[in-house]
Formats: structure tokens, sequence, C-alpha cells
């Protein structure tokens, strides 16, 4: 079985100013699968999320180290650029957030910035992709009624279909689901299934029942280091390191 | 028997204290409701007070006619020009720079000794008596660089009158954005440009637009500082080196010259037409917007 690597990570250390947050991290994340980040609280989830399409730029003070190699090319290169970035590299927030404007524009907000102009083009690209967020039947009828009027659940798939209809090919979650019931979960669940045939994604998630349910790999982190990344079946059945198992036995954390 | 007595004489000195309490309550609240009566008693009778003199005097003559003998005769529609004119001018000037300088404060701008000098100056050019920028206008505009009594002149001199209410206000309104609409915005890979033209800016429509009619209020009550830069004349104004007399000028100087009682109650009619109609227009836009983008506002 051979697998292709989407993202390589080398080497990387992150500081917000002297503080380490990430520590000599490595690790892999396979084209077309799930990757689940799980690890207690502030040991650094997030913010390896956020090096992953350097959303940490925008930060001040924030000194990073190592590579980041997308399809082998390392995006921490001077001369790659951060706007080519995030459009191949997508990102859903833990707490849906929908621009104030309606949900038609959420949607063709990406592929407007991006140049598209033309109506039928971008009504396509509307429609396409509040399909694939499972979305289009609760809002057909209402595109131009304002975004903030959803309801939790649906601001999130909106923010899921608004990331589509750019077209990355990689989707980071940051724990998309902690603000939302359990239908919602559990939709937005069914969805990661759905679009892992096409994209790759990577999910930070607090709750191991999600991360077994919906990934195919898992990575521990635990104070800045990855402790260990396996497929997630070895990580519940028999992990290797004993942190590890203590983590997820609830032992601590 | 003590306890007794003890106990019936501080439960009486309780309710005394509690009747105190409720009385002095009372009074308070009187007092603000006193107020705030006197308040809307004021305002109200001052704008009827003047409708009730004024509005019999408007008619169609009134609004279509050049002044005649100092504004004594005819009717005011060169005035109505000047005051458009100039305060158009004014804020066409006003809202690009005031603009743009707020969102290099506060989105490109990092904090250091010069910006905070910058913004104690625009704090400082905020309380500034009109007057004193009718004099710089004064000199600067109308005799240094020649631009003589006239409608740039005025327009300058106004602009910088409301310039610093604008950059206020729209620097309060972008502070409030949300980091997560930014962030949101930049992980579809948009520009910092983009973001700020398309999500930031928009999404405080209503909040500059509030900074923009008090600068037009600003504008359209001002006086001395318009006398001092756009002239008074009564002719119609048509280049932007024409000189114009606005509404206020012309109530000003109507009254103070004591020419006609009816024509000053009648432009004075006007002009509270005039800035309710202006406030009533941009709370309608204002809530249109909203209704469109954003129910939590
Ligand atoms: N902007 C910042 N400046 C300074 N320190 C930060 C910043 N953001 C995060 N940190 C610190 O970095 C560490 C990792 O934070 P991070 O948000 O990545 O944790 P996390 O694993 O996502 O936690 P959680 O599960 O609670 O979301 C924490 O100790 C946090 O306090
Ligand atoms: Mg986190």
């Amino acid at each position: 079985m051979t697998k292709d690597i989407k993202i390589r990570v080398r080497n990387l250390n992150l500081f917000y100013g002297h503080f380490q947050a990430l520590v000599d991290m490595n690790i892999d994340i396979v084209q077309n699968k799930v990757t689940a980040l799980i690890g207690p609280s502030g040991c650094g989830k997030s913010t390896f999320l956020r090096t992953l399409n350097r959303l940490n730029d925008l930060i001040q003070d924030v000194k990073i180290e190592g590579k980041v190699l997308l399809d082998g090319k390392n995006i921490y290169d001077d001369a790659y650029d951060p706007i080519e970035l995030r459009k191949r590299v997508g990102m859903v927030f833990q707490k849906p957030n929908p621009f104030p404007k309606t949900i038609y524009e959420n949607v063709a907000y990406g592929p407007r910035i991006h140049g598209i102009k033309e109506k039928a083009k971008l009504d396509e690209i509307v429609e396409k992709s509040l399909r694939r967020a499972a979305l289009w039947d609760e809002v057909r009828h209402k595109l131009d009624k304002p975004a903030l009027g959803l309801s939790g659940g649906q601001q999130q798939r909106l923010c899921i279909a608004r990331c589509l209809a750019v077209e990355p090919e990689v989707i980071l979650m940051d724990e998309p689901t902690s603000a939302l019931d359990p239908i919602s979960t559990s939709k937005v669940e069914d969805l990661i299934g759905e679009l892992k045939k096409d994209y790759t994604i990577i999910i930070v998630t607090h709750n191991m029942q999600q991360a077994g349910r919906v990934s195919d790999y898992t990575s521990f982190f635990l104070n800045g280091e990855i402790i260990e990344t396996d497929l997630t079946s070895n990580i519940f059945s028999k992990p290797a390191d004993k942190r590890t198992e203590d983590y997820i036995t609830g032992r601590f954390g | 028997m003590t306890v007794y007595t003890k106990t019936i004489s501080h439960l009486v000195q309780m309710t005394r204290k509690k009747k105190k309490i409720k009385y002095t309550e009372k009074i308070a609240y009187g007092f603000i409701y006193l107020m705030a009566f006197l308040t809307i008693f004021a305002l109200i009778s001052i704008i009827g007070y003047v409708l009730i003199h004024g509005v019999k005097h408007m008619n169609w003559e009134f609004f279509t006619q050049e002044p005649r003998s100092m504004g004594r005769e005819g009717g005011i529609f060169s005035i109505i020009v000047g005051t458009i004119y100039l305060t158009l001018v004014a804020i066409g000037i006003a809202t690009p720079i005031g603009i743009a300088a707020a969102i290099h404060l506060t989105e490109y701008a990092r904090e250091n000794k010069f910006v905070k000098l910058i913004r104690f100056g625009i704090e400082i050019l905020a309380g500034i008596p009109s007057i004193i920028f009718g004099l710089f206008g004064f000199v600067f505009f109308v005799i240094f660089l020649g631009f003589r009594w006239s409608i740039l002149s005025g327009g300058l001199t106004l602009a910088m009158m409301i310039f610093p209410i604008l950059i206020r206000t729209t620097e309060e309104a972008l502070k409030t954005v949300p980091l997560s609409y930014r962030e949101g915005s930049l992980a579809l890979g948009a520009t910092k440009w983009q973001t700020i033209a398309r999500v930031v800016l928009p999404s405080r429509a209503s909040g500059i637009l509030t900074g923009l009619i008090l600068g037009i209020g600003r504008a359209v009550g001002e006086t001395a500082a318009v006398i001092l830069t756009a002239g008074s004349s009564l002719g119609l104004p048509i280049s932007i080196f024409d000189p114009a007399r606005t509404m206020s000028v012309h109530l000003y100087m109507l009254a103070s010259e004591g020419m006609s009682k009816e024509k000053t109650f009648a432009t004075a009619s006007v002009l509270i037409v005039w800035i309710l109609c202006i406030n009533f227009l941009a709370s309608m836009i204002a809530q249109r917007y909203v209704q469109k983008t954003n129910i939590e506002a």
C-alpha cells in the first residue's frame, strides 16, 4: 500500500515571544485521509493547525523554525505566497464565523476575491458548495437572507461551504463541532466522511469518540510535542506510548 | 420585657429607614423624569415655535426664487443650492481622507509614539472652536492660496472640521470588528486589503454613516467659519470658485440685522426640516443595510 503524503512537517518549532508552544514537531499528513489531532487543552493543537495555513503570521512576536512541505514545497520559504497557500489550505474555525452578509454572499466571497465575476458561474459554485456541505435544501429559498440568522449548526455548515467554494486541497478544522448540538454534530461528521474522498482533512477534537468515528489517523499532542501518530485504530487499541494510553483512557488531561 | 421593647423600637426604626430610602428613591426618580421631560419639552417647544412661525411663509416662491433686497424679499433658492453644494464638497473631501486615515490608524499603523501623537492631535482638533478653523481657512485658503471666498475655501475649511469627527467614529467602529471576521476572510486567501474593503468596512457601515451624519450636521450648522471662508454672497454659486451663503449664515444675517421676521423663521424651518430629513434618511439606509446583512445589531 503506497500512501501519498500531502503535508510533511519537519522539525517545526514555534515561539510566542519566549514561550515555546511547538517543540520539534514531525508528522506526515496522508492525502485523502482524515487526521485527528487530540491532546489536553493548551498543548498546541490550534497553534499547530494555524502553522499549516500560516495564520500565525498575523500574530506579532511569533517565531517559526523548521519546514512544512505542502506537495514537497516549503510553505515557509520566502518566495511562497501565503495567499496562494490559503487558497489551497482552507480552514473551519471552532466557533462558526460567517460574515455579516447574506448566505449567498458568504459562499460567493472566496470565488469573488479570486476573480470570478460572472453571475452564472458564481450561482453554480454557491449551489454546488452548499450541496456538498449538506445545507442546500435548508437554505435554497433564503439565499439572500443574513447568514447570522441561521442556527449554529447551519452556520458551521455554511462556513464549510464557504471554505469548499474556494476548492482547497486541504481542510483544517479546529474543533468544528464543539459549539454544536448532537444532531448538527453528526451532520458535520457525516460530511467529513463524504469530503475526504476529495480533500485531505485535519481535524482537532476533544471528543475521543469523534476522533474514532471520523478519522483514519490520529496524532496525540502533549505539551507542545507530538507524542505519536498512527492509524486511529492502533492509537485506540494499542498505543505505543504510555502517555497516549493514559490520555485516551481518561487517566489525565 | 426590655428585649421586647428593644425589638419593637428596632423594627420601628427599620421601617422608618426603609421609608426614608423609598422617599429618596422617589425623589431621585421624580427628578430624573422631570429632567427628561424638560429636555423633551425644550426640544419640542423650540422646534414647534420655529415651525409655527416659519411654515406659513414657506411656499413655492420661497424655494424657487432668489433672495431680493438682502433677503428681505424673495426666496432662498441660491442659499439652498449653496448649502448643499458646500456640504457636498466638504463631505466629499473629508470622507475619503477621514476613512483612509482611520483605516490606517486601526489596521496598519503599529502603536508607537508617532501614532499616539497623531491620535492626540485628532483629539485636539475635534475640540478646537470653529472660529479658529475659520481663521485658519481665511488666512490659508482664501488669502495665501488665493482661492478667495469660495465654495472651495469653505469646503476645505469645513472638511478640516469634519475630519476629526469622522476619523474618531470610524476608528471606534472598526475596533469593534471581531477578529473572527478577519481570520475567516484571510483563511479564504483574501489579502489584507480585500479583508478590510469587503468584510471589515461593510460590517460597520452604519457606524461610519453615523460619523458622516454628525459631520454633515456640523457643516450645515456652521456660521462663523463659513462666513470667513465662503463669504456670504447671495448669488447662485455655479463654479467651485464662487462664493456662497449657507442657510445658517443666511439665518444669522437675517436675525442679527432684524431684516425680516417672516423670512428668518421660514429659513429656520427649512433648516430644521432639512436636518431632520438627513437624519431620517441616514437611519433608514443604515437600518435597511443592517437588516440585509446582520441580525445581531
Ligand atoms: N497568541 C498567543 N500568544 C501567546 N501564547 C499563546 C497564543 N496563542 C496560544 N498561546 C499559548 O500556546 C499554547 C498552545 O495553545 P493552543 O491554543 O494551540 O492550544 P490547544 O491545544 O489548541 O488548546 P485547546 O484544546 O484549549 O484549544 C498555550 O499554552 C497557549 O497559552
Ligand atoms: Mg484550540
